[in-house]
């Protein structure tokens, strides 16, 4: 919270420093940037190895420098992917969109409406209910997987893709950080101005405080973005039938049968490299957000 | 929603604190509050119920042959869990890995964080992202990828991984938790530096004119400031720890020493594939009740010795 609506320092004490004129140690300087020179490699090197890797047929993957491009077979490897089991990498793609971005999209905003409530009026039973929610944020997900399996299979949902994107939508820690940024960012004074211009409740919150509370709507949704895209428990638990898998549950059958059909560890690898870039390009398209959103759940 | 003018007229300021019983816009509040309440009810609240029921039943045939049908059975789930050595052996197991993955995690993502917070980095944008980006990669994606770079028949590193065994019984959980490590250091060091950068300069600049070095400042001003974002990650790393699954799941394509009861939640899931839902079930309360007390009690002794 306390960075999203307050200024922001960008630089840390960079300019602190400049102004005071005060000179750092060059021996700290030259040390502080080894570590983390040597820190990039180590986080980067496996997506560069990924990248590079993606791009040699099978015979080069084994034969050439690991960390240089040999012949490049990229599209040739991307074209034996998409093709491979009638197309079957495409439809894990797009259940993994369907289920992250409608998930986290919807989960969002059920997180915003009551958390809007819950930080904006005194009504019986708030508190209560605000602690129950609470106790849910400390209920770890996988803790839910073999109940939700069994309750989904009293009433034959199992193995649909409800069974994984129903569960998607609850995001209790979204109801938390909606509260304290409803309570802090959406003044009294504003709501009471639309009730007097005859505006109702439940359209003043989606016309004027959806507004004020976006950076925080924003985190929520990154946050349940992650978790719905990384949630491995539930869908391997609930989903037997592949053409309802998400692409990680799909990746990690294929690397199940690598010992019996070589040719899928190649397109495992272009597979892998396929299922991160849709969430780089989310992280740097929404850069700014959670930037400076991530923090906000460390502010009581 | 259209409201009421006359009860428009009451919320009109704040409202009285004194015996205020409802509020004015119960249909209002209805529209916000049931619709999450009624998923977190069906996705949450009733799962939690209906695995500690499952947890009471066990399976009853009459003579081996006969129809199996579930009937009360008291706690002889529970019997079973807190007498099965390979469940606890795991908790150990993850418990082992957490006293050493978290600290380490945490302490780079700390470091980290005040070096980008300090005068001394230079291109703190690039190294903010570079560092981060391991996040995008999902777990079960992240496992392959590094269960390729240690496999001795697979690996581009093969000098090393010839001799080296990362993937033997004595290192496969330490090359698991290098896996965590790599994908998590960068988000918590994202949660410590935006608490740094909410902490205004002046704060730095009296102690600069002290004469004081940026160790120093780290040391003395900084982490005491950022305390509550560290707890906060440290609570989020000890319950993900209790629940490792993904990973360790993929590394049993890699490593036979990876068992089907390796860690709690890999128990619970191959004890649900047999199928016997009730242990599988009381195995899962057992952790979540487990993950509760100890992060409950994780947060309430720091929270003591900060008072202090």
């Amino acid at each position: 919270m306390s960075a999203t609506d307050t200024p922001v320092r960008t630089q840390g004490s960079a300019d602190a420093e400049r102004r005071l004129g005060v000179k750092e140690n060059p021996v700290s300087r030259v040390g502080a940037m080894i570590v983390m020179g040597v820190f990039t490699v180590y986080f980067l090197m496996p997506i560069w190895w990924l990248l590079v890797s993606a791009t040699k047929d099978r015979a080069q993957f084994t034969s050439t420098a690991p960390l240089w491009f040999a012949d490049f077979s990229l599209w040739t490897n991307i074209s034996n992917l998409l093709n491979y089991g009638d197309g079957i990498f495409v439809k894990w793609m797009v259940n993994s969109a369907l289920y992250t971005v409608g998930g986290a999209f919807f989960g969002t905003i059920l997180a915003a409406m009551c958390g809007y409530a819950l930080g904006k009026y005194p009504f019986r039973g708030r508190e209560t209910i605000f602690n129950v929610v609470l106790g849910g944020v400390l209920v770890p997900a996988t803790a839910l997987a073999l109940p939700l399996f069994l309750l989904f299979s009293t009433v034959s949902l199992t193995n649909t893709f409800w069974s994984v994107f129903l569960p998607s939508l609850v995001s209790p820690f979204g109801v938390y950080l909606a509260r304290i940024y409803a309570a802090a960012s959406v003044p009294d004074e504003l709501l009471e101005a639309a009730r007097l211009d005859g505006s109702g409740e439940v359209r003043t919150f989606f016309t004027v405080s959806v507004r004020l509370m976006l950076p925080a709507l924003v985190t929520v949704f990154l946050f349940q973005f992650v978790a719905i895209w990384n949630n491995f428990f539930l869908p391997l638990i609930m989903l037997r039938d592949e053409s309802t898998f998400p692409v990680t549950l799909g990746l990690y059958t294929w690397t199940t049968q690598v010992n019996q059909i070589p040719e899928l560890s190649g397109l495992v690898l272009v597979g892998a490299l396929l299922s991160i870039i849709p969430l780089i390009v989310i992280f740097l398209l929404l850069q700014r957000f959670w930037r400076n959103g991530l923090g906000a759940g460390s502010v009581k | 929603m259209t409201t009421n003018p006359l009860t428009q007229e009451v919320s009109s300021g704040r409202p009285p604190a004194s015996r205020r019983r409802s509020s004015p816009h119960k249909r209002a509040i209805a529209v916000f509050v049931l619709p999450f309440g009624v998923l977190f009810s069906l996705f949450y609240a009733i799962p939690v119920g209906y695995a500690v029921w499952q947890s009471l039943l066990k399976v009853e045939r009459e003579g081996t042959f006969g129809v199996a049908r579930e009937v009360f059975g008291g706690f002889s789930q529970y019997e079973q869990v807190f007498s099965n050595a390979p469940f606890w052996n795991s908790v150990g197991r993850v418990l082992t890995f957490g006293a050493v993955q978290v600290p380490v995690m945490l302490g780079l993502a700390l470091i980290f964080a005040l070096l980008l917070d300090s005068p001394l980095v230079k291109g703190k944008k690039f190294f903010r992202l570079a560092f981060f980006v391991p996040y995008a990669v999902p777990g079960v994606v992240a496992a392959i990828m590094w269960g390729f770079l240690y496999s001795p028949n697979l690996s581009p590193f093969k000098a090393v991984t010839e001799n080296v065994a990362f993937l033997s019984a004595d290192l496969v959980l330490w090359a698991i938790a290098n896996v965590v490590t790599w994908v998590y250091v960068g988000y918590n060091m994202l949660i410590i530096y935006s608490s740094l950068l909410a902490i205004p300069t002046e704060i730095y600049e009296a102690a600069r004119l002290d004469g004081a070095g940026q160790l120093r400042i780290a040391w003395s001003v900084k982490i005491p400031l950022v305390m509550p974002a560290i707890l906060l990650t440290t609570v989020f790393s000890i319950i993900g720890t209790l629940q490792l699954l993904a990973e360790p799941q993929v590394f049993r394509s890699f490593s036979s020493a990876v068992t089907s009861s390796y860690t709690p939640n890999l128990t619970i899931y191959s004890t649900s594939s047999i199928p016997n839902f009730s242990l599988a079930a009381a195995f899962s309360v057992v952790l979540a009740v487990a993950t509760f007390i100890l992060s409950f009690t994780f947060l309430k002794v720091t929270q003591r010795k900060g008072n202090k």
